[in-house]
């Protein structure tokens, strides 16, 4: 089924509308945050577009990130996306188990060798490959096997972007990220603890029309992770104004302040959550009154604690943070130290510190 | 300025405090606005904004509502759910927001335009609408012929 124009035969199919795929077309072009000045280009590469194979590899992972992505009611945009790819292989979604899945995979390697696009989920165990094993097939050997023949990885989730909570300080199994271990492929992270549904879905049809699209530091599409929660969050004007929630159930917290001081990493946090929102844009963390954990960033679970505020130290990480939101630097260069300098080494001491002490300490 | 208070309340009560919180967006994003729609009476260029680009507030699309208000046009397209395109009280500006079957907006727009093209039938739409006429006239040409050719009723 892969390899051949997507669209005009799911058209034919579906009966749909020249006036629906402009809608259809719009709606994406928004959802993949580009210029409502690109739906013409949107609709003509979609339109010319092939229907690519596309193999999805699930390791050391708690099947958030499938949950993620098919926790939509049909027909939405991830519905029509979904339908626009070959989706050759996904154990957790496929009916066939066993051999009969394998031989599934295998043979969708080999009808598009060099051209299909891998999606990985879930972290990969390194300490001893034995911990994670599908069909007696270590991550690891899956991962480098399908990895030779794929055109790009996308790696879906915190895990396989930078390991995640497998990861996490102790990291028990030595699990470690997608570009850890594959260094000759274009890799596209989309880190999320859960990514929201419709970046993933995003990113995917960026790759189906555009190729690759443009990534930052850390490998992430710019178009959604290029600014921070911080930069985009509604109530960014309370955080200008010095009013800041003390505690969940106060005034400030009441009237909708900043909840910098109860912990929100949304400074040093890229994401779309603040924009693109959750629940079909209904709302996100902050909206709900909790602070952004950073879920997108590396080593989010070793921050510190996730109701401790950004501005008091709690180990390498979070200096470099500070470093970054008191100095009133660039994020995203702040994000790059954090990617090299704690990608390799989890937090090992986290200084304990409350909203009173940071009154103190300001 | 004649413009409707759709959605707004004059007292809220304690609840709709957050309707109140804004970023501080929604009066440059007018100012937005107002400069493409004098170059839309100028040059005749459309321009399209994606609100979901921009942070808002509750507050924000209260600001928004009330100042733009409604205008003569209001249109709801049934097409893989509905679509809503309604003039604003500001003639040549536009909401058009895109929901999915379930009622969850897809995306929303403001266009600045004389009028939005996804209203327009579309030329691939008319030539099935063409085809579809032509085989609904050669059916009941079918019919209203006898076997032989002669129409019915011509004895």
């Amino acid at each position: 089924m892969a390899n051949k124009p997507m669209l005009p035969e799911l058209m034919k199919t579906h009966g749909v509308s020249r006036r629906a795929f402009m809608k259809y077309c719009a709606s994406l072009t928004s959802l993949m945050a580009l210029s409502p000045a690109l739906v013409p280009r949107v609709a003509h590469a979609l339109e010319t577009a092939m229907r690519p194979s596309v193999i999805w590899l699930s390791f050391q992972e708690c099947t958030g990130c499938t949950e993620s992505i098919t926790r939509s009611h049909a027909p939405t945009l991830e519905d029509l996306i979904f339908n626009s790819v070959s989706l050759d292989y996904h154990h957790t979604l496929q009916a066939a188990s066993g051999h009969a899945a394998e031989a599934a995979r295998e043979q969708a390697m080999k009808d598009n060798y060099g051209k299909y696009l891998l999606i990985v989920d879930g972290s990969i165990p390194l300490d001893n490959p034995g911990y994670s094993c599908i069909a007696g097939i270590s991550n690891l050997d899956m991962l480098k096997e399908t990895a030779a023949g794929a055109a790009a990885i996308v790696a879906i989730g915190t895990c396989a972007a930078y390991g995640g909570i497998p990861h996490a300080n102790p990291n028990p199994t030595g699990a470690v990220s997608v570009s850890d271990i594959i260094k000759d492929k274009p890799i596209i992270n989309v880190p999320g603890c859960p990514p929201i549904p419709v970046v993933m879905t995003g990113v995917l049809a960026h790759f189906l029309t555009f190729g690759i699209p443009d990534l930052d530091e850390l490998g992430r599409p710019k178009a959604f992770y290029g600014e921070s929660i911080h930069d985009r969050c509604y109530r960014r004007p309370f955080y200008d104004k010095g009013k800041f929630a003390e505690t969940f159930d106060d005034e400030g917290a009441r009237a909708g302040w900043c909840l910098y001081k109860l912990g929100c990493k949304g400074p040093t946090t890229h994401s779309a959550c603040a924009t693109v929102k959750w629940n079909n844009g209904v709302s996100f963390p902050i909206e709900a009154g909790h602070p952004c954990l950073g879920c997108t960033e590396p080593d989010f679970w070793d921050n510190g604690g996730f109701y401790n505020p950004l501005s008091v130290p709690a180990g390498d990480y979070r200096k470099m943070g500070v470093a970054a939101v008191v100095g009133g630097a660039a994020v995203g260069v702040a994000s790059a130290l954090l990617s090299k300098a704690g990608k390799a080494k989890a937090v090992q001491n986290h200084e304990t510190v409350d909203a009173h002490d940071l009154e103190k300490s300001s | 300025m004649d413009c409707k208070h759709s959605s707004a309340k004059d007292s809220p009560d304690k609840d709709d405090v957050f309707s109140f919180v804004t970023t501080g967006n929604a009066i440059p994003f007018l100012h937005e606005i107002k400069h493409a729609l004098e170059h839309l009476l100028k040059t005749g260029t459309e321009s399209v904004i994606d609100l979901g680009a921009i942070p808002f507030a509750p507050g924000d699309e209260r600001i928004l509502e009330e100042i733009l208000g409604e205008g003569e046009v209001d249109a709801t397209l049934t097409i893989m759910g509905q679509s809503h395109v309604r003039e604003t009280a500001i003639p040549g500006v536009w909401r058009v927001d895109h929901l999915d079957t379930n009622g969850a907006f897809q995306s929303r727009f403001i266009e600045i335009t004389f009028l939005p093209n996804i209203l327009k039938t579309q030329p691939e739409d008319a030539e099935r609408g063409l085809a579809t006429l032509t085989e609904h006239l050669g059916a009941i040409e079918t019919i209203g012929k006898p076997p032989s050719g002669k129409p019915q009723g011509d004895t």
